[in-house]
This record gives structure tokens, C-alpha cells and sequence, in this order.
């Protein structure tokens, strides 16, 4: 056995809409005693902090509001209190700013496997259409900055349409009054651009995957969701192989190069044909799927961003399922005290555990 | 044991996504220096609230983006957009530096003339352009963005009148995915309007059709609008060398870069949200490469960036005049620089600090100006230190478009410095003063 | 003041709230000054015990107490009519 890899993960707000935190380390943890978490969290709330087990350390670091200096001063006395040597962050917002940090990361031996800044960009939502220059199946869609440019888009995209604010939010309108009142409730909520999409109908497939960064593949799980809670998140999945879904993964992956973990959401509309709704540049929250199938993938890309020799990856058992619970933890006033007024909790005792 | 410093006593109520102490505070940083000269030499020697601006970093920035640009273009032209910040200090410190001119009005124009810019050296633009401005500006050479057909017309009539030539660019608009058009300047691409002009231009030969000019828009943060912008721009010229053989002497592809300031609506920070000159300059080339012209005649690339070349070298100091409890328990701080000097409040949220060393819990702070306006807003809630009567602030990078849009409202407009790059400082705008606005004013004889 | 009075205080100056379930970060001075409430000092002991306590130079200190004391209003851990005695 290897030396213990002590890995920081991000995204520990397990709410209703799960950051993917807490299934990365699970999955990190799955089976395996030689892996050391440290959790980062942005609030002292986040739910991540107080599940009992899940990590001995917690930090809080700032938000990706706050920039690039507060975030290298505060990971730099993290690191120096438990001497983590990768970080897998998990969130859309702070990806910028890790993906800025790796070099100096790698240059003081902490290890990252984070698409380039230009991936980043190119999966954005405004930019979906450029994969469609790639060679993925994308639906038509129309980025908007007016709403008379609503008038005429039958034209192009015949309704029902969605219509989708840049980061967040969808709406699905079936005729120009609807999506009117849903450009308006995008801008209202989360500025420009606007951007509208042709409704496609099917089945909500996604892929966990981990690409190398040269064109290939490091490992995907692909899984239907079951059980839809009414915020379109999965609630319940089960694992699948589809070898149409195969080939668009890794038409994915050679086509950008793809360097770390992703999730493709697509729809396999009743024709067979595929269509990428959104691609997430990070872990989705039900990753832990791909360590209880089978292939863990959270721990590979812990490996391969520690610079090890990836362990053999077994292929994942069709079938296996994943059903979400909700479940109250409870907590003494003390962590959530640490937390607040010193911004960190450590159970463990520092770096020589 | 000694005991220990006072300070103010803060009782902070914790809420849910506000209780992060490792916030940008926790890093925050006094800065007690401009270029190396103490915040409080400044003050003493010419008032507050101040402008200062860095030479240092004006010379640095107009470097790294003429350098982006060169390394892509054998040809590469810098046209300081005036609008931005005409103190003629702050020109003079980029026409040094080998910057042409940029302007929008007969008097911007006679600015960059006072400046030693030679009128064929000056760039006309936008929509005001009355014929007396034209017969004055046509005689020095100075180049034509026409606007409008009647613009156009009257050029024409112009040129006639005076037997000349005037060297002309067309202004046009186009759209780029994910950016509002601006669609109201030049002539429209798309609807075939802006080939009509030129072919009128082309075919009319009174004037010389020398340049093609698109200003996208303001704050682009996405260099991928100036690979759109730029493909469009080349196919048009394209389109004209095939119609009528005319080949383009330059390419202008207007300003619009993002600096490092943060739009109220953005959630990440500038420096991380803001691509870099090379990252614009990249996406730039990319489009260019659809040019189709003959080896040897490459076009000149005409920037004409204004916010990204100077917001990031002015601050402006200011002086807290006093603390508030506000009812819903945030703090209020009332410093002397209100929108009247920070236009770019409106906005931006700025990025102030301290001037001087400070402790203490940090709480949620709005920042107001000394106007009795209800909208006199400098900087919406952010986490500050606790702050004494009479402590300065520092506002970074608001080089841009405050000391051009600032307004003399209820108080003086405060002094502007400029700092040298071996430390000197003197003043390039002085504070007005009682005697500064009277000079303007009459009083008629019946009152 | 009964409020004031069971608010659990920790030495890194978290604060509980039993009733209201709140919970507030205070500083050494703000510690120090519910100390003072809690025993019912009126104003000049207040300021009394901010100089024994911290080294003050030329602070306001009865401002200061004010605002502290807007502050304990505002969260409602004194009555809304509550003033330190003169
Ligand atoms: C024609 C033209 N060029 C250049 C600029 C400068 O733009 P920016 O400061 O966004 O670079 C402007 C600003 O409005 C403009 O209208």
C-alpha cells in the first residue's frame, strides 16, 4: 500500500441541491484507510462540517467572490496545519480561481486535475453551441441580449423552447407570450445573456467522467435518473451502459482534451438520438454511484493529481443503484462555535495524524 | 501583563452565508502608499478627497497591450480613446509612449491638437460632427469614422467645397453572439447597410476609404465577442477588395476590453473575471485570420481601449467624515468622495481599503458620500474594518471615465496628482475652488 | 435584562442566545461592556471599566457605548426602551 494521500474537497453544502463534497469523500473514503480528508466550506453551516465520520478537518475558506489573494493565503496555512497534497474543488464558482492557482499549487507540491481555463470557458453555458462545432449533438439554441430577438425565433428554433439564464434556471415556454414573461424572469434573476434552447423530449441520462487531459478517457459511469425531485435534480439513479452514450463521451473527451472530472447531461430523445443539455466542469453530487458501482472515479483523480500510478479501474456493475436519503445530523453548539469564531475545526491532530 | 488595545466594541449577529471571516477582510491590506509616497503626504499636500494616478502603471499597461497585440500584428496602432480620461497629463504620458488620439468632439479634438497630436494623427468619431467641426478638422487630415449617411453627404458636399480628399473610415455595427449591439452607431453589417455606404464611398471617389471601424460595446468579458467582431470585420473587407480591389490601410476594432474593476451584476472579481490584453489579443488574431489580403499590405490594427488602459492606475483617497448606525444594524460610513467624484459607483463595486494599519472585527459596511442625495452611494455592503473619524480610504482603479464624468454638484471637484515613475508627484488638475466656477458666470446688469 | 443575563459567552467570544436560538461573534471591548450591563453599571462605570480593562487613549467611549447598546436593541436582547444609566 501506497503512502496516506491527504486530499482537501470542497462543496460540503449538502442541502436540498447538493453541492458534490460530501459523495467525492465518500467516495474517497470507500474501502480505503489510506486516504486523509480535509474539508473546505465556505459557511459554517454547510452540513458537510457536522457529518459525523466524513472529515476530521474542516476549514473555511473565502469565496470566489472575494478573489485569488485571500483564497492563496488561506489554502497556504491550511496546507501548512494538515499538509494536504491534492485538492479536488467541486463547485462551478470557484473554478476560475483554482484553475489560476494550479500552477502555483503544483509549484509548492499540491496536486490538482483541473481543466484548462479555456475548457472552462468553452462548456459555458453561452458557448454550448461551439461544441456543436466540435462534433457533440447540441440543441439548437440562440443566445439573447434582447427580448425583441424573441420575436423572430420560430424561425430558427420552432417552440416549445427553453429558455435558461446564464448560470442557473431554466423555464420551458410553449408560445412568444410565455417565453416573453420567462426572458424577463431569467434577466430579473440572473442578468444577461438569455439563452434559448430547443425543448428536446426523452430520457435524462448523465455520465461521470474523468478525462486525461490528452483526448482519452480516463473512466465514466453513466446512470438514468429514477426519481426527479420538482428542482429537476436526480434524486435516485441506477447505473447503465449505453454504448451510443459511450461513443459522445469519448467524442467529448477527444474533442476538448478534456483534463479532470465532468458530467454530461444529455437526453436520448425516442428516435435514439442524443442531445448535450449541459456539460458541468466538476464531480456531480452523485459521484458516490461510481465508487459503489465499481469504478471509483473521485479516487482516481485523487491519484492522478498526487502524481501516482492510477490503481487498475474495474468496470462498473450495471444496475447498481443510488437512492438519496435525507438525514438529520446532530451536533453539540461547540463545532459550529469553532467554526464561527475560529473558522476551522480539526478532530484530527494536525499533520501527524 | 500589559493590557490589551482598545478597540471599538462589535457585536455581530451571524447569518447564514454572511459567516465567513476568511472573507477578502481577513486578507485585506492597508494600503498606506501610492507608488511609494505615503497616503498621508498626499492628503497634507493637496487635500481630500484626491485622484492620484500611477505614470508607472499607465506605461505599463499600454505596453503589455500594444506588446499583446504586436506579437500577433506586423502592424499595430494605439488610439488613446480621449473620452476616457482627457487631463492632458494623462495624455501626454501615452502620446509619449506613441499613442495616436481618439476623440469624439470638436473638443476633444482640441485637446489632442494642444497636446502636440497632429491632426492626421487623430481619429474623429461618433455621431457629433457639425459641419463647422468638419471644415475645421478636414484641412489637418485628420481621419474621418463617418457615422450616418447624412454624415456622409455632407463629406462629400465637404470635400467638393474645399478640394480634398478627406481620408474616411465607416463606422459599423454588427452582432456579436451574447453582447447587446450597440447598434445605433455606424452603419448596420448584417442588413447589408454598411456595403451600401461603402460602395457609395468606393464608387463616389470624393472620398478615401481607408479604414473600417466596429466599437463593440463596453466591459466585454468575453475575448471570444473580438474573434466574433473580427472575423465579421475582415469578411467586409474582404467583400470590398473583391468589389472594388479597395484594400483597408487599417482595421479598427474600437475599445470595450474589461479592466480589473467589478460590475455590480458580476460575481467573480475582476482580476479573475477580466482576460488579460494577451487573452483579447489572442482571440483578435483568430478572426483576423479570415483576412484575405495580399502578402506585404496587412492592415494596421487600431486599438482604441480607454478603461482597461487607465482604471487600473488611478485611486482616489477620501477621508471619513463619520460612522452610522443604520436601522437595520449594518454600519454606515460617510467618507468625502461621493458620485459627484466617483461616477463609476453606479456601477462598479469599488475595491476600497483601509489607509492605515486597522484591527478589529469587521462588519457589514455601506459606504455613503457627503451629498445630501439619498443616491449618494459609493460602495454597497461590504466587510470593513472598523474606522475612526478622519481615517482615509483608498478606491483602486478608477483611472477611468471619473475625471471626465464627474460632476460639480453641492462641492468642489478635488485635485488630481499624478505620480512619477521615479516617485516625484505634482498636480495636473487643481482642486476648484470658489474662483474657478465664478470665472464662468455672469451676473446681469439688471440684477 | 434577564436576556442579557443567560447568554452563553465562550473565551473566543461566541455568543448563544438560549431563547432566540441566535448567535453573535463579539469582540474583547463588547465582551466586556455585556460584562458591565449584566452587572448593571450605569455609564460612567461602563467607561470606568473599558480603561481598567484596555488600554484607551483619546476614544469616545460613551459614543461607543451607545452604539453597542443600539445594537443589543436592535437584536432585542435588551427591552426597546432601554438606556444606560446616567
Ligand atoms: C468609439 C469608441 N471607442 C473607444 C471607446 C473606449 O471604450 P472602453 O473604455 O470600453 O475601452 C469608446 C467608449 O465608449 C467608444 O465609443
Amino acid at each position: 500500500m501506497s503512502a496516506p494521500l491527504t486530499v482537501a474537497v470542497t462543496g460540503l453544502n449538502a442541502t436540498d441541491n447538493p453541492g458534490p463534497g460530501v459523495g467525492v469523500i465518500r467516495s474517497l473514503r470507500h474501502c480505503r484507510d489510506d486516504v486523509r480528508v480535509v474539508g473546505l466550506a465556505y459557511d459554517a453551516l454547510e452540513p458537510g462540517v457536522y457529518a459525523d465520520g466524513l472529515v476530521s478537518d474542516v476549514f473555511l475558506i473565502p469565496y470566489p467572490s472575494q478573489g485569488i489573494d485571500p483564497l492563496r493565503d488561506r489554502l497556504s496555512y491550511i496546507r501548512e496545519r494538515t499538509g494536504f497534497d491534492v485538492i479536488i474543488p467541486t463547485l462551478d464558482a470557484e473554478l476560475p480561481g483554482f484553475v489560476e492557482l494550479a500552477p502555483e499549487l503544483a509549484a509548492q507540491g499540491v496536486g490538482t486535475l483541473l481543466p484548462t481555463r479555456e475548457q472552462l470557458d468553452l462548456r459555458c453555458k453561452a458557448k454550448l453551441a461551439a461544441l456543436g462545432d466540435k462534433g457533440l449533438p447540441v440543441p439548437a439554441s440562440r443566445v439573447l441580449t434582447d427580448v425583441t430577438q424573441l420575436y423572430a425565433i420560430h424561425e430558427v428554433i420552432p417552440f416549445p423552447i427553453v429558455v435558461k439564464g446564464p448560470y442557473y434556471g431554466a423555464r420551458v415556454a410553449h408560445t412568444l407570450e410565455e417565453a416573453v414573461a420567462a426572458f424577463y424572469k431569467m434577466v430579473g434573476e440572473w442578468g444577461y445573456p438569455v439563452i434559448v434552447q430547443q425543448f428536446v423530449a426523452g430520457q435524462e441520462l448523465c455520465v461521470c467522467a474523468v478525462g486525461d487531459g490528452e483526448g482519452g478517457l480516463v473512466g465514466a459511469v453513466q446512470m438514468r435518473k429514477t426519481v426527479i425531485t420538482d428542482k429537476g435534480k436526480g434524486w435516485a439513479g441506477v447505473a447503465i451502459r449505453d454504448p451510443g452514450l459511450s461513443q459522445l463521451t469519448a467524442t467529448f473527451m477527444s474533442a476538448t482534451r478534456w483534463r479532470g472530472p465532468c458530467e454530461l447531461e444529455v437526453i436520448r430523445d425516442a428516435d435514439g438520438g442524443y442531445h448535450v443539455l449541459e456539460v458541468n466542469p466538476r464531480f456531480p453530487a452523485w459521484c458516490f454511484l461510481s465508487a459503489g458501482a465499481g469504478m471509483n472515479l473521485p479516487y482516481a483523480v485523487a491519484e492522478l493529481a498526487a502524481g501516482r500510478e492510477l490503481s487498475p479501474l474495474h468496470d462498473y456493475r450495471v444496475g447498481t443503484m443510488f437512492v438519496r436519503i435525507a438525514l438529520d445530523q446532530i451536533s453539540d453548539m461547540d463545532a459550529f462555535s469553532r467554526m464561527s469564531t475560529a473558522g476551522e475545526v480539526v478532530r484530527s491532530h494536525g499533520v501527524a495524524r | 501583563m500589559s493590557r490589551p488595545l482598545y478597540d471599538r466594541p462589535i457585536l455581530a449577529r451571524h447569518q447564514t452565508g454572511l459567516m465567513n471571516k476568511f472573507s477578502r477582510v481577513a486578507s485585506m491590506q492597508p494600503q498606506t502608499h501610492v507608488d511609494g509616497v505615503p497616503v498621508q503626504t498626499l492628503i497634507e499636500a493637496y487635500g481630500s478627497p484626491l485622484f492620484v494616478f500611477s505614470e508607472k502603471t499607465i506605461v505599463a499597461r499600454y505596453r503589455e497591450l500594444r506588446d499583446a497585440f504586436a506579437r500577433r500584428f506586423s502592424k499595430v496602432r494605439v488610439a488613446w480613446s480621449y473620452k476616457t480620461n482627457y487631463l492632458d497629463a494623462i495624455c501626454r504620458v501615452l502620446h509619449r509612449e506613441g499613442a495616436w488620439a481618439e476623440v469624439v468632439s470638436e473638443f476633444e479634438w482640441e485637446k489632442a491638437r494642444h497636446n502636440g497630436v497632429p491632426g492626421e494623427r487623430i481619429h474623429l468619431n461618433g455621431p457629433l460632427k457639425t459641419e463647422a467641426t468638419l471644415r475645421r478638422v478636414l484641412p489637418e487630415g485628420t481621419l474621418i469614422h463617418i457615422d450616418n449617411f447624412d454624415e456622409l453627404a455632407l463629406l462629400e458636399r465637404l470635400a467638393d467645397e474645399l478640394h480634398l480628399t478627406p481620408k474616411v473610415a465607416l463606422r459599423v455595427n454588427l452582432a456579436v453572439e451574447s453582447i447587446p449591439a450597440w447598434s445605433r452607431f455606424g452603419f448596420n453589417l448584417e442588413s447589408g447597410q454598411a456595403m451600401t455606404a461603402a460602395n457609395r464611398i468606393l464608387t463616389g471617389k470624393r472620398l478615401d476609404l481607408v479604414g473600417l471601424h466596429c466599437h463593440l460595446g463596453t466591459f466585454i468579458l468575453d475575448p471570444a465577442s473580438y474573434r466574433e467582431q473580427a472575423s465579421k470585420l475582415a469578411g467586409l473587407a474582404n467583400e470590398l477588395r473583391r468589389a472594388h480591389g479597395a484594400i483597408m490601410s487599417f482595421l479598427d476594432i474600437g475599445g470595450g476590453f474589461a479592466s480589473r474593476s467589478k460590475l455590480k451584476a458580476q460575481y467573480l472579481p475582476g482580476e479573475q473575471a477580466s482576460p488579460s490584453f494577451d487573452r483579447y489579443a489572442a482571440a483578435c488574431a483568430e478572426g483576423m485570420a479570415a483576412l484575405d489580403y495580399p502578402a506585404g499590405s496587412e492592415p494596421t490594427i487600431v486599438l482604441e481601449s480607454g478603461r482597461a488602459l487607465v482604471d487600473d492606475s488611478g485611486t482616489l483617497l477620501s477621508t471619513v467624515i463619520a460612522n452610522k448606525r443604520m436601522p437595520d444594524g449594518q454600519r454606515g460610513l460617510v467618507v468625502d468622495a461621493g458620485v459627484n467624484v466617483l461616477f463609476t459607483s453606479f456601477w462598479y463595486d469599488h475595491d476600497v481599503v483601509p489607509a492605515q494599519p486597522f484591527g478589529g472585527i469587521s462588519e457589514p459596511t455601506v459606504m455613503y458620500g457627503p451629498l445630501c442625495m439619498n443616491i449618494d452611494v459609493v460602495r454597497d455592503t461590504i466587510q470593513f474594518p472598523p474606522m475612526r473619524a478622519g481615517d482615509q480610504v483608498v478606491f483602486r482603479n478608477v483611472g477611468a471615465y471619473n475625471v471626465t464624468q464627474w460632476m460639480q454638484f453641492i462641492t468642489y471637484r478635488p485635485a488630481v496628482v499624478i505620480i512619477g515613475a521615479d516617485g516625484r508627484h505634482g498636480i495636473i488638475r487643481k482642486r476648484e475652488q470658489l474662483e474657478t466656477l465664478l470665472a464662468s458666470e455672469e451676473v446681469p446688469s439688471w440684477l | 435584562m434577564q436576556r442579557l443575563r443567560d447568554l452563553a459567552i465562550s473565551d473566543t467570544g461566541f455568543v448563544f442566545d438560549p431563547f432566540s436560538g441566535a448567535t453573535y461573534t463579539v469582540n474583547g471591548t463588547a465582551q466586556c461592556l455585556l460584562d458591565g450591563l449584566k452587572r448593571g453599571l450605569d455609564r460612567d462605570g461602563l467607561v470606568a471599566l473599558l480603561r481598567e480593562r484596555f488600554e484607551c487613549s483619546d476614544e469616545d467611549l460613551p459614543r461607543d457605548i451607545d452604539d453597542l447598546v443600539q445594537s443589543l436593541r436592535m437584536f432585542g436582547l435588551v427591552p426597546g426602551g432601554f438606556e444606560v444609566g446616567r
